[in-house]
C-alpha cells in the first residue's frame, strides 16, 4: 500500500503512535491506558513492536483482540482480570498505566479530584481514583488531548498521582517504583528526562511550534536546542490503526485535525 | 433454617440516622438501587456512606440524606461526573473523605480481617494526607523499616448489595463479569443485606450461578430483598442493561431544584412497585 492510497496521517494518528512509543520497551506487562486515542495506541504498541502486553476489554477480562473497542461476540480473552485483580497487577508493578490529567505540573503531579480548594471545591472532578497507587506502585504516563495552561499548569490544586518533587522528598527507597515516563498531548510528548526531572519538551507533533506549545503551558518547558518532530506513522502502522484497530475513526472525535 | 426475606422498607426500618453504610457494585453499575430509593422514602439521614460511588451516592446527596462521603470516585461511567454530587460538593453540603480505590479495598478487607489497618504504599506522597485525616503511616518493624501507609480498618454498621441470585438465606451470586467488592461490603459490617433479582431455592442457585460466582454467604447476611429491576437505572447484566435514557434523565435533574422536583416527584415519591410499573410502561411505550 502507498502512501499516496493511504493518505498524510492526521494529528490523531500522530498522537496515536506517541502513545504506542511510550509503552516501547515494556515487555510482559498490563497496557492500560484509559481514553480512546490511549487505548488505540496501546493496541498498535501490541500489534506491532510490543506483542507481549496484557490488555483489558475496559472491563473485567484481559483480552487478545487487536481492535480498541471489540464487539462482544469477538471477544477472545485471555484472563479473568475484575478490579480487585487489577489492584494485585498494580502492587506488583507489573502494569503501565496512562491516565488523563485534568491539571499536570513541571514535575508530574497530577489531579483529577477537583479544581480549587479541596474542602469546598469549584468544580467536583471524578475523585482521587487510583492514582495515588498507581503513582507510587508502577509506571505512569498521561495523556491530554486539550494541552492547555490551565492543564498543563504551574501547580495543581489536588495531587492525586504522585510527581518527581513529592516522590523526591519521599527518598529513593519509598519512592523506588515511581516512575512518570511521558505526557502525550494534542500538541507535543512531554517527558521527565533533565537532571532534576522537570518537564522537557521531547517532540513536536508535526505543524506545531515551540511558541505554540510555550503559550498552551502554565510555566517555563525544558526545551532543547533542537526539538525533534514527532515520529510519523509507518504505512503499517497507519493500515493498521485505520483498517483494524480503530475502523469508526473514533480518534479523529477526541483530537480533530487542525 | 432461617429464612431472611424481608421487604425494602423493612431493611431500611433496621437503619438509623447517623449510621456509616457500606454500599456494593462500582460506578452505574449493580447498584442496590431500589434499597437507596427505599432511604430517600424513609426519614433516614446524617448517614456516612462507603462506596464506589454512582447514582447510589448521587440521590443520596440530592436528598440531603448524606453528611460525609467515604469513596475513591463518583461516577456514572457514561456520564463521567455525577451532578448530584457534584452539586453537593460545590455547595459545601457534605463532608468529604477521599480514598484511593484500592486503599478502599484494604480499609474493607482489614474490617473483615479485624485488625485495624493493612500496611500499603499507596497514598504515599499524595494529597489525601492533606485532604484525610483519617490516614496515618506505620514503620515497618522488619530489617527494611520503610514507612507504609496503614490503611485503616473501614468497619460499618451496615452493607448493602445487590446481587443477580441469591436464596431466602442469604447466599448469593453474580452473573456479571466482575464481583465488584460486595463480599467485603458484607464482611465489613455488623448487619449486611442482600437484594437480589431472583431468590430461588438453594438446590437451585449454584446450577442457576456456577460455583465460582457464589460470592456471598449466609454467614454474613441478615436480610435478604427479593428485587428484580432492583438495580435500575444502573446496570445488572447479563440480567439487563443500564437504562441510559433513564440515566440521562436523572443527570439532568441536577440542573435546577425545580428540575430534582419534578424527578423526586414522577420517580421517587412512590413505592418500588409502583416505580417498577411506571418504568416497564414508559421502557414499552
Amino acid at each position: 500500500m502507498t502512501e499516496l492510497e493511504l493518505g498524510a496521517p492526521t494529528r490523531a494518528e500522530v498522537c496515536v503512535v506517541a502513545v504506542a512509543d511510550v509503552f516501547r520497551g515494556d515487555g510482559e506487562i498490563i497496557c492500560n491506558p484509559i481514553g480512546t486515542i490511549p487505548m488505540i495506541g496501546g493496541r498498535l504498541a501490541r500489534a506491532t513492536f510490543e506483542p507481549d502486553l496484557a490488555m483489558t476489554d475496559g472491563e473485567a477480562k484481559l483480552v487478545a483482540n487487536d481492535e480498541a473497542v471489540p464487539a462482544p461476540a469477538d471477544l477472545v480473552i485471555e484472563h479473568f482480570n475484575p478490579y480487585r485483580h487489577m489492584f494485585d497487577w498494580v502492587w506488583n508493578a507489573k502494569r503501565h498505566v496512562m491516565m488523563g490529567a485534568t491539571q499536570v505540573d513541571r514535575y508530574g503531579n497530577q489531579n483529577i479530584a477537583a479544581i480549587g480548594d479541596y474542602q469546598q471545591p469549584r468544580t467536583q472532578l471524578l475523585g482521587y481514583r487510583g492514582a495515588p497507587g498507581n503513582t507510587i506502585n508502577h509506571t505512569t504516563s498521561y495523556w491530554v488531548p486539550n494541552h492547555g495552561p490551565k492543564v498543563v499548569c504551574e501547580k495543581v490544586d489536588t495531587v492525586c498521582g504522585i510527581g518527581y518533587d513529592r516522590a523526591a522528598e519521599l527518598g529513593p527507597e519509598v519512592a523506588r517504583y515511581h516512575e512518570i515516563r511521558r505526557v502525550v498531548t494534542n500538541l507535543c510528548v512531554l517527558d521527565f528526562e533533565t537532571t532534576d526531572h522537570r518537564m522537557r519538551l521531547r517532540s513536536l507533533h508535526p505543524g506545531v511550534t515551540v511558541e505554540e506549545v510555550a503559550a498552551a503551558t502554565g510555566f517555563d518547558l525544558v526545551v532543547p536546542d533542537d526539538v525533534p518532530e514527532s515520529r510519523l506513522p509507518t504505512d503499517d502502522e497507519l493500515a493498521l490503526i485505520r483498517e483494524v484497530i480503530d475502523p469508526a475513526a473514533t480518534r479523529e472525535q477526541e483530537v480533530p485535525n487542525p | 433454617m432461617t429464612d431472611k426475606r424481608m421487604t425494602e422498607d423493612e431493611v431500611v426500618a433496621e437503619l438509623r440516622s447517623g449510621m456509616t453504610i457500606g454500599i456494593g457494585g462500582w460506578g452505574s453499575r449493580r447498584k442496590p438501587m431500589s434499597l437507596i430509593r427505599a432511604i430517600l422514602r424513609s426519614d433516614l439521614d446524617d448517614l456516612t456512606i462507603v462506596a464506589y460511588g454512582g447514582p447510589d451516592l448521587g440521590l443520596l446527596c440530592a436528598a440531603g440524606k448524606v453528611r460525609k462521603a467515604v469513596y475513591a470516585f463518583v461516577s456514572l461511567d457514561t456520564i463521567p461526573l455525577e451532578p448530584h454530587f457534584r452539586a453537593a460538593r460545590q455547595s459545601g453540603a457534605i463532608e468529604d473523605e477521599p480514598w484511593d480505590e484500592g486503599l478502599l479495598l484494604l480499609g474493607l478487607q482489614a474490617a473483615n480481617w479485624r485488625v485495624p489497618f493493612l500496611p500499603t504504599r499507596v497514598g504515599l506522597g499524595s494529597d489525601l494526607f492533606r485532604d484525610n485525616p483519617r490516614l496515618r503511616t506505620v514503620t515497618s518493624p522488619y530489617d527494611d523499616g520503610e514507612t507504609l501507609v496503614a490503611a485503616p480498618a473501614l468497619r460499618l454498621d451496615a452493607a448493602l448489595v445487590h446481587l443477580n441470585r441469591a436464596d431466602p438465606r442469604g447466599n448469593a451470586g453474580y452473573l456479571g463479569p466482575d464481583p465488584y467488592f460486595d463480599d467485603l461490603f458484607v464482611g465489613a459490617a455488623d448487619k449486611a443485606y442482600v437484594s437480589a433479582e431472583y431468590v430461588v431455592p438453594t438446590d437451585d442457585l449454584e446450577p442457576t450461578v456456577g460455583l465460582t460466582r457464589l460470592l456471598i454467604s449466609r454467614l454474613q447476611v441478615d436480610g435478604v430483598v427479593e428485587a428484580t429491576g432492583g438495580a435500575h437505572f444502573t446496570s445488572c447484566v447479563p440480567d439487563y442493561d443500564r437504562d441510559e435514557t433513564f440515566q440521562k434523565s436523572y443527570a439532568a435533574s441536577a440542573k435546577s431544584a425545580e428540575a430534582w422536583a419534578e424527578f423526586k416527584s414522577a420517580w421517587l415519591d412512590l413505592s418500588e412497585s409502583d416505580y417498577q410499573e411506571k418504568r416497564a410502561a414508559e421502557a414499552a411505550a
